[in-house]
C-alpha cells in the first residue's frame, strides 16, 4: 500500500567525479560570466528608487499613464500589470541628487496620477539606504557561509569542513547566476532566499557527512570511494523525500503565496535542486582527495581513549 | 523505548502550553481584546496590517554648523567690546577662524573664547591665524544631544497626530525609525516631520525697502527674509536679534479670528514678559513672525501685548493653521530631518497578502500530509500530527515572544512545514533500515530515534546558524523571516523527537507490533 523507494541502491556517484568537477566549473563558469556580463537586475532595496503599486478605477491604461507619467522628466518609468488587471506596479529609477530629490519625485507621480488611483504600496529607498542594505546583504552572506563552515570543523574533521565550504560557496555563486541569467528582481528577499538555500544545502550534506563518519567506523577497510557510494545510496531515499516534501511546499507558496514571494519561492525552488546536486555531486566527492583514516575518522573515536584512562 | 512518566507529562504539557499561546490566534478581536496581556494575538508587520515605515535621518551637521555661526557672531561683538583687531573672521570646515593682528593679544583672546564657550580649543597656526573648535568630545555630546531631542519631537509630533500605537526609535548613529500601523497616507506626517518648526519673532528694520536690501544694501545687523505668505509682499528686511524664541511657548491652538483660522499661542511667563517689554518699547513698529527663516506675517504692534498671549494670523487655511499650531506645541527640532526610507502599504494589500500567505499554508499542509501518508502510512500520520503540533508551537511562541509576523515570515512558516518532515524522514528512513538488518520493531524504532539524533542536530544547528546571521544583519521585513526560521527549526526539533517518539510509544504498547509497518 506504501509507496516503497528503492533501497540497497548502487548506483555510482562518486565514480562519475570528473563528471562531475566538470559540470560543476560549467555551473560556476557560467554564473560568473553572466553576473560579470549582465549582472543583477536590482531592485529598490538595493539600487534607490521609488516604487509605487496603485489600483486603478478600472482596467489599467498602461499607454495613457505612461504618457502621463513619461511627460514629468523623471527619466525611466517602467509600468507593468501585477497580479489584476487594475493593478499596475510604478517603478521610477534613482532620481539625479540626494534623497528629498527623491521624495519630490514621488510627490510628482502622486500629483500626476490624480486622486481617482489608490495607493496599494508606497516605497521610496533612498541612495545612503540602499548602499547600508547592500552592505548588510554582503556580510549576511559571507558571515553565513564562514559560520557554517567553522560550524562543521568543530562537529566533523576539517577536510569536511572544507568540502562543505565549497559545496556551499557553489550554490551561492549558483544562485545569484540564477538571477543574473534569468534577470529576475534581486531585493531583499532574495537575499533571505539565498541564506537559506545555504541552509538547505548544508543540511542536506551534513547528512551526508554524517553518514560517511558513521561507516568510516563500521567499515574500517573499504575503499574510500565505494565508502562514499555506499553513504550517497544509503541516505539517497531521505535525500529524494526531504527534497520532495520542500518542493511541494515551495510549490504552493509560488503559485498562492502572492505576487511578493513569488521570486522567493523560485529562488528556493532553485535552491533545493542545486543543493541537492551540491550535496551529491560536490561535497561528497572532494572527501576522495582527504585521507580521512589517518584523521581517525570519527573525532568519537579519537576521544574515547581519553575518557577511558580519565575515569 | 518508552519515556518514565515525568518525561511524557512534561511533552505533554510543553505541548498545551503552546497551543494555549497559539489559541488567540484563531479567536476573533473582540474576544483577544480581552484577554490579558500575555496572551495576545501574534503581532502583524506593517506589510501585513497596512501602515507605513519612515527612516529618518538627523542632519547632525547643520546642529554644528549653527553653533559655528552663533560662535561667530558672539565672537564678532566681543572682539569689537574689548577692541582687539582682527581680519577675515569666518567658518572653515569644522572650526571657525580668524586672523588676529595683534600677536599681542593672542592671550586675551583666548580668555574671551573660554568665557563664550568652554567646550571649544584655541590654537593659532603658523600664519598667526587662530583656530577655534569644538573638541571632539563636545561634538559628540552635541550630536547625541540633538539626536535625543529629534527623536523626542519627532515622537511629540506623532503622537499629536493621534497614531495608534506608533513606534519611534533610533537607529545605527543619526537615525530614527518611525513606524505607523495602519497609516496609508503618510504625506501629511511626512510634510509635518519635513519641518524644522523653528518659531522666532523680529523687528522689521522700517529704514531701506526689502527692494533696496534686494539690490545688496543691507544694513549691518539685518537680514533680507523671504515672506512665507503668498499674499503680502514677497520679502523684509528683519533684525538678526530674536526678541522672543518658540522655545518659550508653552501652548498653541488654532482658532479663528473675523473667521480667518489663525493659530493663537501663550507664552510662559518668562518669554510672556520678554514680550511684553518688546511690544511696549516698539508700538507702532512691525514685527515678524518668523518659522525656519521665513516671514508667516509682519503686523504692526498696536499696543503693548501684556499677557503673554496672542495670534498668529497670516493667510492659513484650516488645516495649515491647524499644523502650525501642532508644530508649535511639540517644538522645534534641533537639525532638520531627512527621509531616507519610505516604505507604506495600505491595509488592502496587507490583507491581500495575509490570505494569500494563509491559503499557501493551508495547501502546503494538505501537500505534506497527503504525501508523508502516502510514504510512510500510519506513521506518516504520526508525523503530520507533530507537523500540526509544530506548527500550533511555533505560533505560540511567535505569540508569546511578542515577534512581528511579516509577509517573509509567513514564507518562513511554509518552508518550515516542508522541512519540519525532514527529522521525521531522517528517523523512519533509519527504522526501515535497522528493521532491514533484522531488528525486532521496538529495537529498530529505538535505533532510529537514538541514530538519528545528531544527524538532526548537526543539520538543524547549521541551519539555525544562516538564520541567526540572517537576523542579525537583516532588517525589517527579513528579520521577521529569520526569526519564523529559527523558531520553527526549535520546535520541529521538539515534536519530530519527541513528541513523535511519544505517538508511536502509545501505539507499541497498544499494538504490540511483530513488524514495522513502514
Amino acid at each position: 500500500m506504501l509507496i516503497r523507494l528503492p533501497y540497497n541502491t548502487k548506483y555510482d556517484f562518486i565514480g562519475k567525479r570528473l563528471l562531475a568537477f566538470a559540470i560543476t566549473a560549467a555551473i560556476i563558469l557560467a554564473s560568473i560570466g553572466a553576473l560579470a556580463t549582465r549582472g543583477l537586475n536590482y531592485g529598490i532595496d538595493f539600487a534607490g528608487g521609488i516604487l509605487v503599486e496603485v489600483k486603478s478605477p478600472g482596467a489599467a491604461d498602461l499607454k495613457e499613464m505612461r504618457s502621463t507619467l513619461g511627460g514629468l522628466g523623471l527619466g525611466e518609468v517602467a509600468l507593468q500589470t501585477f497580479g489584476a488587471p487594475d493593478q499596475v506596479l510604478i517603478r521610477l529609477s534613482r532620481q539625479e541628487g540626494g534623497e528629498r530629490e527623491q521624495m519630490a519625485a514621488l510627490d510628482k507621480v502622486k500629483a500626476a496620477l490624480g486622486d481617482g488611483y489608490e495607493y496599494r504600496r508606497t516605497e521610496f529607498v533612498g541612495p545612503k539606504v540602499g548602499e547600508q542594505l547592500r552592505e548588510d546583504a554582503v556580510w549576511a552572506v559571507s558571515l553565513a557561509i564562514l559560520a557554517i563552515g567553522a560550524y562543521i570543523w568543530i562537529r566533523f574533521e576539517w577536510p569536511f569542513a572544507v568540502g562543505a565550504l565549497i559545496s556551499t560557496f557553489h550554490d551561492v555563486v549558483a544562485a545569484f547566476g540564477f538571477f543574473a541569467i534569468t534577470g529576475l528582481q534581486f531585493d531583499l528577499t532574495i537575499v533571505a532566499a539565498i541564506l537559506t538555500i545555504a541552509g538547505y544545502s548544508i543540511n542536506d550534506t551534513v547528512v551526508e557527512y554524517d553518514r560517511v563518519r558513521e561507516n568510516l567506523r563500521k567499515y574500517k577497510t573499504m575503499p574510500m570511494i565505494e565508502l562514499l557510494n555506499l553513504s550517497v545510496n544509503e541516505t539517497l531515499s531521505r535525500t529524494i523525500l526531504t527534497g520532495g516534501t520542500a518542493i511541494l511546499a515551495l510549490i504552493a507558496l509560488y503559485f498562492l503565496g502572492g505576487s511578493v514571494l513569488e521570486n522567493f519561492a523560485l529562488a528556493m525552488l532553485f535552491g533545493v535542486v542545486i543543493g541537492t546536486y551540491s550535496s551529491i555531486y560536490v561535497a561528497m566527492p572532494l572527501l576522495v582527495y582527504f585521507d580521512l583514516r589517518s584523521l581517525g575518522g570519527g573525532r568519537e573515536e579519537e576521544t574515547a581513549p581519553e575518557k577511558q584512562s580519565a575515569g | 523505548m518508552f519515556y518514565p512518566r515525568w518525561k511524557t507529562i512534561l511533552i505533554l504539557a510543553v505541548c498545551l502550553i503552546g497551543i494555549v499561546f497559539a489559541l488567540p490566534n484563531a479567536l476573533p478581536r473582540q474576544v483577544t481584546d480581552s484577554l490579558p496581556s500575555w496572551l495576545q494575538p501574534i503581532n502583524l508587520g506593517l506589510d501585513l496590517q497596512g501602515g507605513s515605515h519612515l527612516l529618518l535621518e538627523v542632519e547632525v551637521e547643520a546642529v554644528v554648523k549653527e553653533q559655528l555661526t552663533s560662535l561667530v557672531d558672539s565672537l564678532r561683538g566681543a572682539l569689537r567690546e574689548a577692541r582687539i583687531r582682527y581680519a577675515d573672521l569666518g567658518i572653515d570646515g569644522e572650526a571657525v577662524t580668524v586672523k588676529l593682528l595683534d600677536p599681542e593679544a593672542r592671550d586675551q583672546v583666548r580668555a574671551i573664547v573660554r568665557g563664550l564657550d568652554p567646550d571649544v580649543r584655541f590654537d593659532i597656526r603658523d600664519d598667526g591665524v587662530a583656530v577655534i573648535a569644538y573638541t571632539e568630545q563636545a561634538r559628540a555630546i552635541r550630536k547625541k544631544a540633538a539626536i535625543d531631542q529629534s527623536i523626542e519631537i519627532v515622537r511629540r509630533r506623532v503622537d499629536e497626530l493621534g497614531t495608534r500605537e506608533p513606534t519611534i526609535m533610533r537607529q545605527g548613529d543619526n537615525q530614527i525609525l518611525v513606524q505607523l500601523p495602519g497609516v496609508a497616507d503618510p504625506d501629511r506626517i511626512k510634510n509635518l516631520l519635513g519641518k524644522t518648526a523653528k518659531l522666532t519673532f523680529h523687528l522689521v528694520d522700517p529704514t531701506v525697502s526689502a527692494e533696496e536690501a534686494a539690490r545688496g544694501r543691507v544694513p549691518p545687523g539685518t537680514q533680507l527674509m523671504q515672506s512665507a505668505d503668498p499674499q503680502g509682499p514677497p520679502a523684509y528686511v528683519v533684525r538678526r536679534r530674536v526678541e522672543v524664541g518658540g522655545d518659550a511657548l508653552i501652548d498653541a491652538q488654532p482658532s479663528f479670528q473675523n473667521n480667518e483660522p489663525v493659530v493663537s499661542f501663550r507664552f510662559d511667563s518668562a518669554g510672556g514678559k520678554r514680550f511684553g517689554d518688546v511690544t511696549a518699547a516698539s508700538t507702532g513698529k512691525q514685527l515678524a513672525i518668523v518659522l525656519d527663516n521665513k516671514v508667516i506675517s509682519a503686523p504692526v504692534i498696536r499696543e503693548p501685548i501684556l499677557g503673554g498671549s496672542g495670534v498668529i494670523s497670516g493667510s492659513f487655511t484650516v488645516e495649515t493653521a491647524n499644523d502650525l499650531a501642532l508644530l508649535l506645541r511639540a517644538g522645534a527640532l534641533p537639525a532638520p530631518l531627512t527621509i531616507l526610507e519610505e516604505r507604506t502599504v495600505g491595509p488592502d494589500l496587507g490583507a491581500d497578502s495575509i490570505r494569500a500567505g494563509a491559503i499557501a499554508s493551508v495547501v502546503a499542509l494538505v501537500l505534506v500530509i497527503g504525501f508523508m501518508f502516502a510514504i510512510y502510512g500510519l506513521f506518516g500520520m504520526f508525523a503530520n500530527l507533530a507537523v500540526i503540533i509544530n506548527l500550533a508551537l511555533l505560533l505560540g511562541v511567535l505569540s508569546a515572544l511578542g515577534a512581528t509576523l511579516t509577509l517573509p515570515g509567513i514564507a518562513g512558516i511554509v518552508l518550515t512545514l516542508g522541512m519540519a518532515v525532514d527529522s521525521n524522514v531522517l528517523i523512519y528512513e533509519r527504522m526501515r533500515e535497522e528493521s532491514r538488518l533484522g531488528r525486532t520493531p521496538i529495537n529498530a524504532m529505538v535505533a532510529g530515534f537514538d541514530r538519528a539524533f545528531t544527524t538532526i542536530l548537526d543539520s538543524q544547528l547549521t541551519t539555525l546558524v544562516a538564520a541567526v546571521l540572517l537576523f542579525q544583519f537583516g532588517s525589517g521585513p527579513i528579520r521577521g523571516f529569520a526569526v519564523t526560521l529559527a523558531i520553527g527549526l526549535a520546535t520541529s526539533m521538539f515534536t519530530a523527537i519527541w513528541v513523535t517518539r511519544l505517538m508511536l510509544q502509545a501505539w507499541a504498547r497498544r499494538a504490540k507490533p511483530q513488524t514495522l509497518p513502514i
